[in-house]
């Protein structure tokens, strides 16, 4: 029966070619449209660590003095200063804690011929790496003693490697960062999180650092910061900043397993404020924040309003494609009253006329979404050549390409319901009398 | 034209007639909106900088290892520039404006004040006024014995100590006139972070911020604080607009020859970085633009393909007309009439929908009221847009002979 109804429906196609292809260009516009632009959303609100987001907590807390303060409306700061960084740090309240910050570094090539250029860097402590579950693809990262001792190594990316050893096992080299050698202890493995959740401040979606150094090592060699710095008081900023600075610049990460150690680690955090304002380092009244991945990341916005504008636009245009296709279809299908009416009068039921047209709105749809899939490539294609920040990640995975499928489909048989059930109202007689 | 006739028709094709409408509604409401935005970014676009934007360019550079005598190094590097033929002004600047980063200052206007009463960006380096082009509509650009090197004013500003800190700032007229409504700023006095005070010397037509546009895109001020490489300063040239890659070329080598340890981190010229600012907004304009142009064509279309169907539908019906004495103008009219009702309820509707999609992207985008006069100007274009569509159908029906009415199908 399917086939047969495949055939009638490929035939009433093929008899008005034009409106055929004008009601398959138009879903595959609409489709192609919004699985564009829902890819990109999808990929830009992802997580950035499944499966280890949950646990990870990003700690604020308020050390500003009290100029700009407003009781219950301020938020509290968004990164932390040296001294409170390294208080959080040392109280070691969470399962793993790191301090970081970005920078950059001049590598000095010597085992090749290449020019020296600026590395970004992320200056950081010995649970970085575990905390965010990072991959090596040599070696391993620093030591709590390294971080002590502010001793001379580095970490580097697999790109870097590629870079200067040409993807070879590097650990144990030396690198020339300034004026300063360190020893490579350990290449990264192929790692990217997107969005470029840990600090929002340097970028929403970059790339990663290609070098990984102790916090403590990028402060005493006296390597630039490079990034946002929030200063009160007559905290001055600028590429180095001293620890006793009123400037906030660093980031801090903490594992928090459960929710009792959540709730554990907040009061901590309340209690650490009115330590500091007793001691008279705060002015402020206590005001944290504790909020896990997703939630900062929500928190920072970091999916464009551009990219959720532009979703909103396409779901508008589908809908438009849609109606658009409803119309037409409900043209076509009463323009067809006269045979629908001798197939009822030769003792089709009202069901098999309902299933038979479904069956021709479902090719159009099935049409429609092969074309949008096209479209929906070269519109990410377009998208991947523009000047955005996220424009590499724009691709469909397939998940995305099976929704886009569903959608299609899904779309045109809703387009098609409605002309359906209206044509199958046909009254066989009247239809079979006025001709 | 007698419409009654065309309503009685339509109210047989409720569904349809309904359908049309809801897609003029939509498309109404949408374009309306998109272009609306597309007016809002080109508008953005068009923002001025108040500086001499065709003639700069830019190098920023980075020395590899630390420099204990980076200030003495500027002035061998800017005095070696100033000897490139074709070079007007050169200066070093911790930021442009449009160039993203940059610092800002909370402005109080009384010491011990605590909340800000603006929030500007802070423009300092040595030479900026001539080089930048800035035009100074009262007081006087800094004296050379004015400025303090960065250096310095970052430990007086740790110690406390108010004089190793600069006295005078610069700021722009917009800014001046929200500090001191009807006043003149010079001689007046702002306090920056623990109220440490500067006096007024100057006020610019105009300087836009390096970035934070949102919070008064003309709230900057300058100091004169003189900077080398090693604090993110950037070297800029002053020349004519012909002469922008020539003279990049010629000193990007000067500076390279007299410290070659040092990298080239940014090399470009002002136009390069203002385009950069705002290629979001071309890009979104761009998509806006083309989406307007996709659902007008999909609406037209529609209107073409549901207007060829009635005309097929009502064959016989227009040859009895015809043959009951309707000239061919009749029958046109009465296709056009029957779009342009269709057009206005959808119109009608779809302005409704387009207010009420304003207000959720004012409530979500900080977008401002959409103005009156994109309701006419979107009514007109859409009626234009359903006559065009339905003149090949009505053309059609107008051709249907008379004699239809004596053939029986």
């Amino acid at each position: 029966m399917f086939s047969y109804y495949l055939e009638l429906a490929l035939q009433s196609l093929r008899r008005n070619k034009a409106l055929t292809a004008l009601m398959v260009l138009a879903i595959a516009l609409g489709i192609g449209a919004s699985m564009t632009t829902l890819t990109v959303l999808h990929v830009l609100s992802g997580d950035p660590l499944p499966g280890k987001s949950a646990q990870l907590y990003y700690p604020q807390i308020d050390p500003r003095d009290l100029s700009g303060y407003s009781p219950g409306k301020s938020e509290p700061e968004g990164q932390v200063g040296w001294i409170d960084g390294m208080n959080l740090l040392h109280a070691k309240r969470g399962d793993h804690q790191a301090l970081m910050t970005s920078g950059k570094v001049a590598v000095q090539p010597t085992q090749s011929s290449l020019d020296p250029f600026y590395e970004s860097a992320r200056y950081t402590t010995t649970d970085f790496f575990p905390i965010f579950g990072v991959p090596f693809l040599y070696g391993d990262g620093w030591s709590a003693t390294d971080d002590d001792n502010s001793a001379r190594v580095v970490v580097i990316s697999s790109q870097l490697n590629d870079k200067l050893f040409g993807s070879k096992d590097s650990t144990g080299q030396m690198l020339q960062l300034g004026d300063t050698l360190f020893r490579i202890i350990g290449v990264l493995g192929d790692w990217h999180p997107t969005p470029f959740f840990y600090d929002l401040d340097s970028t929403d979606y970059g790339e990663n650092e290609g070098v990984y150094m102790p916090l403590t090592t990028s402060q005493d060699v006296g390597y630039d910061h490079e990034g946002n710095v929030d200063c009160w008081g007559n905290g001055g900023g600028g590429k180095r900043i001293s620890r006793t600075d009123s400037c906030a610049w660093l980031q801090f990460w903490v594992q928090l397993d459960s929710p009792n150690q959540v709730a554990a680690y907040k009061s901590f955090l309340v209690h650490y404020s009115q330590e500091q304002k007793a001691l008279g380092r705060f002015q402020r009244p206590p005001n944290v924040q504790l909020r896990n991945v997703m939630q900062w990341l929500d928190y920072n916005m970091v999916v464009p309003d551009d990219v959720r504008l532009q979703t909103w636009l396409a779901l508008g245009f589908l809908l438009v494609c849609l109606v658009n296709t409803v119309g037409l279809m409900l043209a076509k299908f009463l323009r067809r009253a006269n045979e629908l009416g001798v197939r009822r009068a030769l003792g089709a039921s009202k069901r098999a006329l309902f299933a038979q047209l479904l069956v021709e709105s479902g090719v159009v749809g099935l049409a429609g979404g092969l074309g949008g899939l096209l479209l929906a490539m070269l519109g990410l294609w377009l998208v991947r050549r523009q000047p955005a920040s996220y424009a590499a990640l724009a691709h469909l995975d397939p998940a995305m390409l099976l929704m886009t499928f569903l959608l299609a489909v899904g779309a045109s048989l809703l387009a098609g319901l409605l002309p359906a059930w209206r044509a199958c109202q046909v009254t066989p007689a009247l239809q079979l009398k006025s001709n | 034209m007698d419409i009654l006739p065309i309503l009685s028709t339509l109210r047989r094709h409720k569904l349809t007639a309904w359908l049309l409408i809801l897609e003029i509604a939509l498309t109404c409401a949408i374009v309306c909106n998109a272009v609306f935005l597309i007016g809002q970014r080109l508008q953005r676009m068009d923002m001025p900088s108040g500086i001499a934007e065709h003639e700069l360019v830019q190098i920023q550079m980075a020395y590899i290892g630390n420099r204990p005598d980076a200030n003495a190094r500027a002035q061998t590097d800017l005095a070696a520039l100033r000897q490139i033929p074709g070079v007007q002004q050169v200066a070093l600047s911790i930021s442009l404006p449009f160039s993203m980063g940059g610092p800002n200052s909370d402005v109080m206007l009384a010491p011990q004040q605590q909340l800000r009463t603006v929030s500007a960006s802070n423009y300092f380096g040595q030479n900026l006024v001539p080089t930048l082009g800035l035009k100074l509509v009262a007081g006087r650009n800094f004296r050379p014995e004015e400025y303090i090197d960065l250096d310095t004013a970052t430990a007086a500003l740790q110690s406390g100590d108010p004089k190793g800190l600069p006295q005078t700032v610069i700021i722009t007229k917009l800014m001046a006139d929200r500090l001191w409504p009807g006043q003149s700023a010079l001689g007046k006095t702002i306090y920056i972070g623990k109220s440490i005070p500067f006096r007024v010397i100057g006020v610019l037509a105009r300087l836009t911020r390096s970035g934070g546009l949102y919070e008064g895109a003309d709230n900057s001020m300058m100091m004169p604080i003189s900077i080398n490489l090693t604090s993110g300063g950037s070297y800029l040239i002053r020349c004519a607009p012909q002469d922008r890659a020539k003279v990049l070329k010629a000193a990007v080598a000067t500076l390279k020859k007299i410290d070659p340890r040092r990298v080239v981190l940014q090399r470009r010229n002002y136009d390069d970085l203002r385009r950069a600012y705002f290629a979001s907004d071309r890009a979104m304009a761009g998509i806006l633009v083309g989406v307007c142009i996709a659902l007008l064509i999909v609406t037209a279309l529609g209107i073409v393909g549901l207007a060829s169907f009635w005309v097929a539908q009502r064959r016989r019906t227009i040859g009895v007309r015809r043959a009951l004495g309707a000239t061919r103008t009749d029958i046109l009219h009465y296709f056009q009439t029957e779009n342009f009702l269709l057009a206005t309820i959808g119109i009608v509707i779809g302005m409704a929908l387009a207010f009420g999609i304003n207000l959720f992207l004012m409530q979500h985008y900080e977008l401002p009221r959409l103005p009156a006069i994109y309701f006419p100007v979107g009514a007109i274009a859409l009626w234009l847009i359903g006559q065009l569509a339905v003149l090949g159908p009505a053309l059609r029906a107008a051709a249907v002979p008379p004699v239809v009415a004596t053939r029986s199908v």
